[in-house]
């Protein structure tokens, strides 16, 4: 390439500026590689042109694996040869994102053999993403990272790599493991993962609580989110601490209390549990003083999604409490049903929720063996027309 | 290492997490207490045995070189016994068993350019997509409106002075890889014209059935094109979703003075206080203009600010929103409220008001 095409002067303006910069970081690649450069040059022409220069995937993988690399080639592969194929990995991460400072250099020297040196720490889903390569480099970079102890995730119509908070390991609101549950269902499903079963993608989340933190409600076709049961721990003592400290808290925890089920007189702290939906706001104000009741487990949701093809949708409660040690038996079970389901009737690129929502709940339920409960609704409905059943009683 | 003759493993899944978890943390696995806010992106962890591990957090681009990752390695290294993770924003954590290391590692973080912050009522670092970097059906880039966005949003995520947390997602079109739809403010791209279809790769490239099936308004058509079969979008039926070009890459819908940005506000996933729900339309559009995309920027600002003084305490965007109604947040953002803000796709008439209780 002449020096006049190595010349960045808009991405360029990204390098200045507080927040640490992409720019920077596939410059710094580029000590050492010579895709960057092309990659620069192309990512240079697009921000001139407001256009994007990448062609449509290609089916490229790994041999026997139908998912974990997305194919991407250049629509400009003469002027930039370098990323006339810059095929993505992706790379399941540990659950709960954690590494030592070995494995990570052990990651960076594969990626930096066998590929353009540029990452994500992470794509949305969760996987390690390995930006760019060849696909003669696809095999060789598998084989160091399995012998690594690493393994690719999923892609196109698999299950896609299950993700997890860091639930125990390091926040006391874990209702049960994440960790544990989400790397039990990432090894108990290899064959999902990695070989496209089904009608279109299929993710699973597990967060330790209600707060949330991986999203699961907005983003998991199966969301678990841990809750519980009975009565939030109470410590009077640092309850006292945090009035004396300052914080109001009939104003800002009772107050903001989403059904009033608590009250803050003399000093003591009132809930009335039954009443309490496990919303985790008192808890988030006062970690120190309350905790989730001891009596701990999961709600498992499903349907969530975003808006491709008939529209986004959230996850909406298909058990309303399954105790923790329950849980990985449970949640096998369900798939075995939920995914027989949506083998048979599922459209292409139809996902769970949106076959729900064409079939209707109850006719779901009823294949996958669960009867209707009042948890699952936010109101029975309100409108007249019911498809009353013939056979049977039907209620 | 592996030989040219050694058995191919394949199956294995990821390494068991067990062996990256600092010894604090594997001791006191389950039973963690409660914790304190030390500063701005430093936590404190407490465990029924009196064990503490600290936690410094720090923004990254989420594009990250090898060297950078490396660097990380060292300092996890030097102060953080060996170990680090991610958070699913894209933020890197050291784990600490030593507070007197929290200050030099701080102070190191800051030498290489990475702001430590995102905890609380901060602006936590944005989910983002590949944008032009590496994606081929995206409406604009994803790390540079990021990066514009985080510079001037910086101190926002130094500092935890906003009523709640708020959390900023972008996707780079509405497939959404980011799954942006119930964040804060989602800055989602998005393709204002139909495909182009291309009669001459289609035929040897795309399934017509499949093709047609795709669209989720019936706006495709099988079509005898130059006596091939082919397929014709039907323009006024187009609601630029591209999954079209998903199944089929002979109908690329990239637009350079078509394509842009739209900003969503105040939607959330966790459960406290309301229940999670989908960000709502603000900006119906925006135009691309790189490298730093100046209008979004102000755009994302303005939002930022105006809640930043009018919300309550606790209160996320789409909760003050709530208590002060639609009209007042176009009134007070001074955005102004178009047609398309009004939703004609399935479940619409869900969004009309229904009833009188009108703030006038």
């Amino acid at each position: 390439m002449a020096d006049d095409d190595t010349k960045t002067p808009l991405l360029d303006q990204l390098e200045e500026g507080p927040w640490p910069s992409f720019v920077t970081e596939i410059k710094r690649a580029g000590t050492k590689s010579p895709v960057c450069g092309d990659l620069l040059g192309q990512l240079e022409q697009s921000y001139a042109e407001k256009k994007g220069h990448w062609k449509h995937g290609g089916i490229v993988g790994v041999l026997g694996y139908g998912g974990g690399v997305i194919g991407r080639y250049s629509d400009l592969p003469e002027k930039y040869p370098n990323v006339a194929h810059f095929h993505t990995m992706r790379v399941n991460q540990p659950a709960g994102w954690f590494y030592t400072s070995d494995a990570i250099r052990t990651l960076c020297d594969i990626w930096e053999e066998h590929g353009s040196g540029l990452t994500n720490m992470h794509g949305s889903t969760g996987d390690i993403v390995f930006l760019g390569t060849r696909t003669d480099q696809l095999e060789p970079a598998f084989k160091k990272l399995t012998a690594a102890g690493f393994d690719l995730g999923g892609s196109g119509s698999s299950m896609r790599t299950p993700s997890c908070c860091v639930g125990q390991a390091r926040c006391e609101w874990a209702c049960y493991d994440t960790m544990a549950l989400c790397d039990d269902l990432t090894r108990s499903y290899q064959d999902e993962l990695h070989r496209p079963p089904f009608p279109y993608k299929f993710k699973i989340k597990c967060s330790g609580c209600p707060n949330d933190c991986v999203a699961s409600i907005a983003r998991a076709d199966l969301s678990i989110i841990g809750t519980w049961k009975g009565e939030i721990q109470q410590d009077a003592g640092a309850i006292a601490e945090y009035a004396a400290s300052g914080l109001d808290i009939q104003k800002d925890v009772c107050d903001r209390c989403p059904t009033r089920c608590m009250t803050y007189e003399r000093g003591t702290l009132t809930i009335e549990n039954r009443e309490c939906v496990r919303c985790m706001h008192c808890i988030n104000v006062m970690p120190k003083a309350l905790g989730p009741g001891t009596e701990r487990g999961a709600t498992i949701l499903i349907g969530a999604k975003a808006p491709i093809v008939q529209g986004a949708l959230l996850s909406s409660v298909l058990v309303p409490f399954v105790p923790a040690e329950e849980l990985a038996e449970t949640i096998k079970e369900l798939l075995k049903r939920v995914w027989e389901f949506w083998d048979e009737y599922g459209k292409n690129r139809e996902r769970i929720g949106e076959l729900i929502q064409r079939v209707g709940l109850a006719n779901f339920l009823d294949a996958i063996g669960l009867d209707p409960v009042p948890e699952m609704v936010s109101a029975p409905r309100d409108n007249p027309f019911i498809f009353y059943q013939t056979d049977g009683d039907g209620h | 290492m592996a030989t040219a003759t050694a058995k191919r493993i394949t199956d294995i899944g990821p390494p068991h997490y067990e062996k990256f978890l600092h010894p604090v943390v594997k001791k006191n696995y389950g039973t963690w207490r409660y914790h304190e806010n030390i500063q701005p992106g430093v936590l404190c962890h407490v465990a029924e045995s009196g064990d503490r591990i600290y936690t410094v957090r720090a923004g990254s681009p989420r594009l990250l070189s090898v060297q950078t990752l490396r660097q990380f390695a060292d300092l996890a290294d030097r102060y953080a016994d060996g170990y680090l993770r991610f958070t699913s924003r894209h933020n890197v954590e050291f784990l600490l068993s030593d507070r007197e290391q929290i200050a030099p590692l701080v102070g190191a973080l800051a030498e290489l350019g990475f702001p430590v912050g995102g905890t609380n009522n901060a602006i936590s670092n944005i989910v983002h997509t590949q944008g032009w970097v590496h994606c081929h059906s995206a409406a604009t880039d994803a790390s540079g409106i990021v990066k514009a966005v985080m510079d001037v949003l910086y101190d926002r995520f130094t500092h935890e002075n906003l009523p709640a947390k708020l959390r900023i997602a972008l996707a780079c079109c509405l497939n959404m890889c980011g799954a942006v739809h119930c964040s804060d403010i989602a800055i989602l791209g998005v393709h204002r014209r139909a495909p182009k279809v291309n009669h001459e790769t289609l035929p040897r490239t795309c399934e017509v059935p499949t093709l047609i099936a795709s669209c989720p308004t019936g706006a495709i058509r099988p079509a005898t094109v130059a006596e091939k079969a082919s397929v014709e979008v039907v323009q006024e039926q187009c609601m630029f979703c591209g999954n079209c070009y998903t199944v089929c890459p002979s109908m690329p819908l990239n637009d350079p003075e078509n394509d842009g940005l739209s900003i969503w506000v105040g939607g959330k996933v966790s459960n406290a206080r309301s229940a999670p729900a989908f960000s709502k339309l603000a900006i119906p559009f925006i135009p691309n203009n790189p490298p730093r995309w100046p209008e979004v920027v102000d755009a994302v600002v303005n939002i930022v600010d105006v809640y930043a003084r009018h919300a309550r305490k606790f209160e996320r965007m789409g909760e003050w929103i709530a208590r002060i109604g639609w009209p007042r947040f176009f009134e007070l953002t001074g955005i102004p409220f178009t047609r398309y803000h009004l939703d004609d796709f399935k479940h619409a008439g869900l969004s009309y008001a229904r009833s009188t209780h009108i703030r006038l």
